[in-house]
């Protein structure tokens, strides 16, 4: 087809003498491209500057344009060692250490687990999976709704436990402030964990099967099967698995604001919640800047690795 | 966990250990889909109930005279703040927003993955990792100039008022958000159009091109009759995610009669006057999540294809 091209061409030549219009077409891609990366290079890359610009100032209630050095930053560095009481900075940055960790641990030990199962030739997969993932389609503004209730000792589980006869059980963790956050990671391990196991499962079902056999033949137990041949295949799957649960864990702001309109005194705070109330409600606008910064730097350095490297393997 | 257990059960051998296993998995999977349910489930009921049962019946019990009455409360009286005007303006505000925003978007997308990969030019690739990034960056540092911006666009959008009677959408919530939402959501409409037209035969265009078709004419003749599986992803993808943002909504039309659902929902629940009516919030909940609900029901398969997309493989 392209040697066809080629001759109906040349032997054309008045189609290739560079005319304006043709002069157009011939940009006309770029044209088209180029609102969308203006838009980006703007709203995405100058409004990070400038967010970045307003943490090196004073801001306070409105932005202020004039730069005061580091002051911003030298308050959230002496937040994080202000643990007595524990300042709002220092509370976010360990509830962030500790969701984080939990976050990302349970949902891939759950999803891999859940994946696993669901793969064992299972009757009525098509009913559980949607089941598993459905959480992922629903905002936590609505399902947080739900949750609340349900953690909340005079309503919720403890209640219910009480009126089917164990009145010794006490559930009250959204209520503490020591063990808030750690309600925040159910939630969040149950909106995220069946969209984990959809990805395993997927890497699952694309392992050469012959594998398997072979193994099998070889007298491999089912659990040396996954544990040494498995697991290791699905190692791209945990690499992804990982950098969602990473990014997801770090943007996470709803979740908090559902489920515990943060916390007693705060106590459920993440970075994403102390930038938004420091920002818009306390007049603390650098600050706020600042920790807006700290967030993005921190998802940068997950991020652009990745990132490199997945675009980079792509031009063979 | 079970997994450790069911081989060396296996490894003892013997049909009735192996009839034994698949009760262990079949019993752990119907327990995951039951904690998975469970608040779907409880929101449901709870929605029905009356509230002489909430108050003295079992969270987990199906309502015993089924009502319908906390969802009308909700669709049309219920209060979020001081004003008491059920959900229903609300949720119209939320489609105004996530129509135009959801096509604005899946169009822009389109013809961003057809540039990047049928007119490839110099630096076509950093260009795209440049749009990609964009969906990974936590909103909260576009937040704040994003909020300058668009509040100086509503004060001139005033002085156009004053001058032409006429603002041009300046300064309406509405069309704000609209443009949020299509300006941080066009990395993942690209993403997904430029991994899909990826894989479409060059020739096909390469052909076109020697019949004389132009760039428009190939997009719309070839290519966009052969995207209908990954439309269908991008628009469910963006509707959702549109809907049920809450960080936008609430920087950018966070109160008065101009909020979001999911804002109006959180504002409804914290709503703090009285008796807090748990049926009445939960039919509420319920009203802002049937739209997604319903999507992921009818097509859960590209929803899940969608956020397949952002994960594996860029």
């Amino acid at each position: 087809m392209s040697s066809v091209a080629t001759t109906q061409i040349k032997l054309t030549p008045e189609r290739s003498r560079p005319s304006v219009r043709s002069r157009l077409q011939d940009a006309l891609p770029k044209l088209v491209l180029a609102p969308s990366f203006a838009i980006t290079i703007v709203f995405v890359y100058g409004f990070i500057l400038w967010t970045i610009y307003l943490s090196f100032t004073n801001s306070k209630t409105f932005p202020s344009y004039v730069i005061t050095g580091s002051r911003a930053y030298q308050r959230l560095w002496g937040w994080t060692f202000d643990t007595d009481p524990p300042s709002s900075w220092y509370t976010s940055i360990t509830n962030m250490g500790i969701f984080g960790f939990l976050y990302i641990a349970i949902c891939l030990a759950l999803g891999l687990f859940l994946a696993i199962l669901l793969d064992q030739k299972i009757r009525g997969e098509g009913v559980l999976r949607p089941i598993y993932l459905y959480p992922m389609a629903l905002s936590f503004i609505v399902t947080g709704v739900a949750w609340k209730w349900f953690l909340d000792p005079g309503l919720g589980l403890e209640q219910t436990l009480h009126q089917w006869g164990w009145t010794s059980f006490h559930f009250d963790w959204i209520k503490n402030k020591d063990f808030v956050i750690y309600t925040v990671v159910i939630a969040g391990v149950w909106q995220a964990s069946g969209f984990i196991m959809a990805m395993f499962l997927a890497g699952l079902r694309g392992i050469d099967g012959e594998i398997m056999k072979a193994a099998q033949i070889d007298g491999a137990t089912t659990f040396q099967l996954y544990r040494r041949i498995v697991i290791p295949l699905l190692r791209p799957i945990f690499l992804s698995a990982f950098i969602v649960l990473a990014h997801l864990a770090i943007k996470s702001y709803d979740l908090v604001v559902a489920l515990t309109s943060g916390g007693p005194g705060g106590s459920a705070w993440l970075p994403s919640n102390f930038m938004y109330e420091y920002t818009f409600k306390r007049n603390e606008m650098a600050v706020g800047s600042a920790s807006a910064v700290i967030m993005l730097m921190t998802i940068v350095a997950i991020i652009v690795p990745y990132l490199y490297s997945e675009l980079r393997e792509k031009p063979r | 966990m079970s997994a450790v257990a069911t081989p060396a059960r296996q490894a003892s051998s013997g049909i009735s250990s192996k009839t034994l296993n698949r009760v262990v998995i079949y019993g752990l999977l119907a327990l995951f889909a039951l904690f998975y349910l469970m608040p779907l489930f409880v929101m449901l009921v709870t929605s029905f109930k009356t509230m002489d049962e909430i108050q003295n019946g079992n969270m987990l019990s199906l309502p015993h005279a089924p009502t319908f009455a906390p969802w009308i409360k909700a669709w049309s009286e219920v209060c979020s703040g001081l004003t008491c005007v059920g959900m229903k303006g609300y949720f119209w505000n939320s489609i105004k927003m996530v129509v135009p925003a959801v096509l604005i978007s899946t169009l822009l997308g389109a013809l961003n993955g057809y540039v990047l990969t049928k007119w490839r030019f110099r630096g076509h690739t950093l260009v795209f990792a440049m749009m990609l990034f964009a969906c990974f960056i936590p909103f909260q540092s576009v937040l704040l100039p994003m909020a300058t911006i668009l509040g100086s666009l509503g004060r001139f959008g005033v002085t156009l008022q004053n001058a032409t009677g006429f603002n041009f959408g300046l300064g309406n919530s509405t069309v704000n958000l609209v443009f949020v939402h299509v300006v941080y959501g066009l990395g993942f409409t690209t993403l997904f159009f430029r991994n899909y037209y990826e894989a479409f035969p060059t020739e096909l265009i390469k052909a076109a091109q020697v019949d004389g078709a132009s760039f428009f004419q190939i997009f719309r003749r070839i290519m966009l009759p052969n995207s209908l599986p990954i439309i269908v992803v991008t628009v469910i993808y963006q509707f959702t995610n549109i809907w049920n943002d809450f960080l936008f909504a609430s920087a950018y039309a966070g109160s008065g009669d101009v909020m979001p659902m999911t804002v109006a929902l959180n504002n409804v629940v914290n709503t703090s006057t009285g008796v807090v009516e748990y049926n009445v919030n939960m039919a509420a909940a319920m009203i802002a999540a049937l739209p997604t609900l319903i999507v992921y029901i009818v097509a859960g398969r590209y929803f899940v294809r969608g956020l397949m997309a952002g994960a594996v493989k860029g």
